[in-house]
């Protein structure tokens, strides 16, 4: 047996990989759950429940997914290039850190402050993401090793810089920075719930980065560096500007999400305050198949099986690291799948 | 500065320094395996966590340290064939498949952690390794406490640095692993299949990792608590590039590390005013400095990240 390229890849096949990979996952977690001595399918059940069965639950859900789609996209346009970008939980705190600073003493508007804090954010997540960039570029630093290293260093100095400098004094000796002012909150999207309009900026965020990858110089630039690096060069595609350029986008993305959950959610920033959005945007990323249109999909995907889990951990005592386990999971899976949708099988 | 200079006549630091040094030698060889073979393995820190976990599970479940670490390497070897599966047979990407691993290893890790032990205020304990003074030698001063005065898995992992680099570089398997990192395609025309040499220094590597892990929960530490691999994994993926792929330069690679790591430590109590973050900072940051010096004149194995595919150039 052996793996021949498809010619042409149906695109039903292509929307099936996602779904295929997902029915693979839970099936394998349930093994998990079986073992906890909870039957999977009322876990699951319950897990949709806590999930989508109630306005509020379904909001808490969307807020959970905010997010996720903005780290999925900074994932998903820095894989294309294959730029291997696992600094999203970096770059998401870097942009929360900055968006809080500057957001705390900024005597603007509301909107024009929201709108200059957005930027902020993205320019602390595009720095980040330049430095290892530039390493790969400059000095051939493997940026895999760089970008999860620069986690561990953003997360500590985040909490020297909330015990120090933007320590916030009302917060009763908890470690948490001073909060965005107020104009800068991001409203409701629906009242009274935490859902806040950040939603639609990260949906617009998908929109815009879809058109810049299909209709721009610069998206086929990034799609042919990603393809075969030497053929780009060769057609006069200047790689290391490429590279940079999707380095950029891709940590202003990330650093947008850490922004955009301060001013609509938190206010201030605690070292606790992401639990896993970077790497958890990879697996987003993977099982839209690097599409910016199935990174939306994708991250309410993993928002609900993250808040459904906590639901239905409460109800059932299974331990709610099992949502971590069907995520991881339903990377692995994702992977052969579509491996299936570009190969078959051939005797 | 005085005083930061005295540190470095303290045996104590440099007793730590081994001790430090031993998860990350495990794992920088088990990484380094795989890497000769020409599979990068990003399942590193998972591997290291699950392995901290099987270890300790398994001491605490009632069995003995040494079959703690059997299991903790059965464990880490297990995920090593997932990734070997899914990489060598399959060609998938390596980043995206060890990431994974990384994910999935480390939440079921905790997961089967939370569903076994009950876990109240404090996490359980276990009774770990104790130094182990070899007779004699243990005495001597100053060299006496630092090497002959560890614990049986840092002799285990000094050892295995001698067994490895012996096999890599004098032994006919170790040879076709190495050539299986530059040229499978030469393997294949020795006779020898370069995707079973792969999946089997992976899986090799794989359980060198989860002894890594195990390390910290039976003899560094006694228990096991969520994020406590804390990078180190990343760290050997660092530390592989500056040890230019060889087991002798990883081990100093790896003292080195533990040495920074030591020291800051120490250096924490005697330098005041500045925030205790900047000292746990330094050896992420010098990791990544090393890199830039080292990184260009990597000798990277030629295949590294080449899925082979037969009859496919």
């Amino acid at each position: 047996m052996r793996l021949e390229r498809r010619e042409t890849v149906p695109l039903a096949l292509v929307a099936t990989a996602p779904l295929v990979a997902i029915f693979a996952a839970l099936v394998l977690a349930a093994g998990l759950i079986g073992a906890a001595g909870v039957n999977p399918l009322s876990a699951y059940a319950e897990m949709l429940r806590g999930a989508l069965g109630s306005r509020l639950s379904i909001t808490e859900m969307l807020t959970r997914a905010t997010p996720l789609i903005l780290t999925g996209l900074a994932a998903a346009v820095a894989f294309r290039a294959r730029l291997w970008n696992i600094g999203g939980e970096g770059q998401f705190y870097v942009g929360a850190l900055v968006t809080a600073w500057v957001g705390h003493s900024l005597g603007l508007p509301g909107p024009i402050g929201i709108a200059v804090l957005m930027v902020c954010g993205m320019a602390a997540g595009a720095l980040l993401l330049a430095g290892p960039a530039f390493l790969r570029l400059r000095f051939g630093v493997d940026e895999v090793v760089t970008t999860l290293l620069l986690n561990f260093i953003v997360i500590l100095f985040v909490g020297l810089m909330i015990e120090g400098p933007l320590r916030d004094p009302l917060a009763f000796g908890w470690p948490q920075s001073v909060p965005v002012d107020g104009d800068y909150r991001l409203p409701d999207l629906v009242p009274r719930t935490r859902l806040h309009i950040g939603l639609l900026f990260a949906i617009a965020a998908a929109g815009v980065v879809w058109l810049v990858l299909t209709r721009t110089v610069f998206g086929v630039e990034t799609r042919a560096a990603g393809l075969n690096a030497r053929a780009a060069a060769f057609a006069g595609i200047s790689l290391p500007r490429t590279i940079m350029g999707v380095a950029l986008v891709s940590g202003a993305l990330a650093g947008l999400a850490g922004a955009v959950e301060v001013m609509g959610v938190t206010g201030g920033v605690t070292t606790t305050m992401s639990p896993g959005f970077g790497y958890a945007g990879i697996v987003v990323a993977m099982l839209a198949a690097l599409h910016p249109a199935g990174v939306v999909t994708a991250a309410i995907f993993v928002a609900t099986v993250f808040v459904g889990a906590d639901a239905m951990s409460r109800a059932t005592g299974v331990p709610s690291f099992i949502a971590d386990v069907i995520v991881a999971l339903s990377l692995l899976t994702m992977l052969v799948a579509l491996l299936f949708t570009n190969y078959r099988l051939r005797r | 500065m005085i005083e930061a200079l005295e540190l470095l006549t303290n045996t104590s630091l440099w007793a730590a320094v081994l001790r430090i040094a031993t998860p990350l030698i495990f794992g920088v060889l088990g990484a380094l395996l795989c890497e000769r073979a020409g599979v990068l393995n990003l399942g590193i820190e998972g591997i290291m966590t699950m392995g901290a976990m099987a270890g300790w599970l398994t001491v605490y479940l009632g069995g003995d340290l040494w079959m703690g670490l059997v299991i903790a390497a059965a464990s880490g070897g297990l995920m090593g064939l997932l990734h070997a599966g899914l990489t060598v047979p399959l060609g998938l990407s390596q980043h995206v498949s060890g990431l994974g691993i990384t994910l999935f290893a480390s939440a079921l890790a905790y997961y089967l952690y939370r569903l076994i032990v009950q876990v109240g205020e404090t996490p359980p304990t276990i009774v770990p390794f104790k130094p182990l003074d070899i007779p004699g030698l243990s005495e001597i001063p100053v060299l006496g406490p630092v090497l002959f005065s560890q614990t049986a898995p840092t002799y285990l992992a000094l050892i295995s640095v001698a067994v490895l680099a012996y096999v890599l570089t004098r032994t006919p398997l170790g040879l076709a692993i190495r050539m299986t990192g530059e040229n499978p395609h030469a393997v294949e025309a020795q006779g020898l299949n370069p995707n079973a040499l792969r999946i089997g220094a992976i899986v090799a590597g794989s359980a060198l990792m989860g002894l890594g892990g195990a390390f910290l929960t039976t003899a560094a530490f006694n228990s096991f608590f969520p994020e406590m691999v804390q990078g180190r994994g990343w760290i050997c993926i660092a530390l592989v590039v500056f040890a230019s792929w060889r087991p002798g330069k990883a081990l100093i690679g790896a003292l080195l590390f533990a040495f920074f790591d030591a020291y800051q430590l120490r250096l924490q109590t005697v330098v005041e005013g500045v925030p205790y973050q900047l000292f746990l900072m330094a050896p992420y940051v010098l990791s990544i400095v090393a890199l830039i010096f080292v990184a260009r004149r990597a000798e990277v194995p030629e295949a590294l990240m080449a899925p082979y595919r037969r009859g496919e150039r």
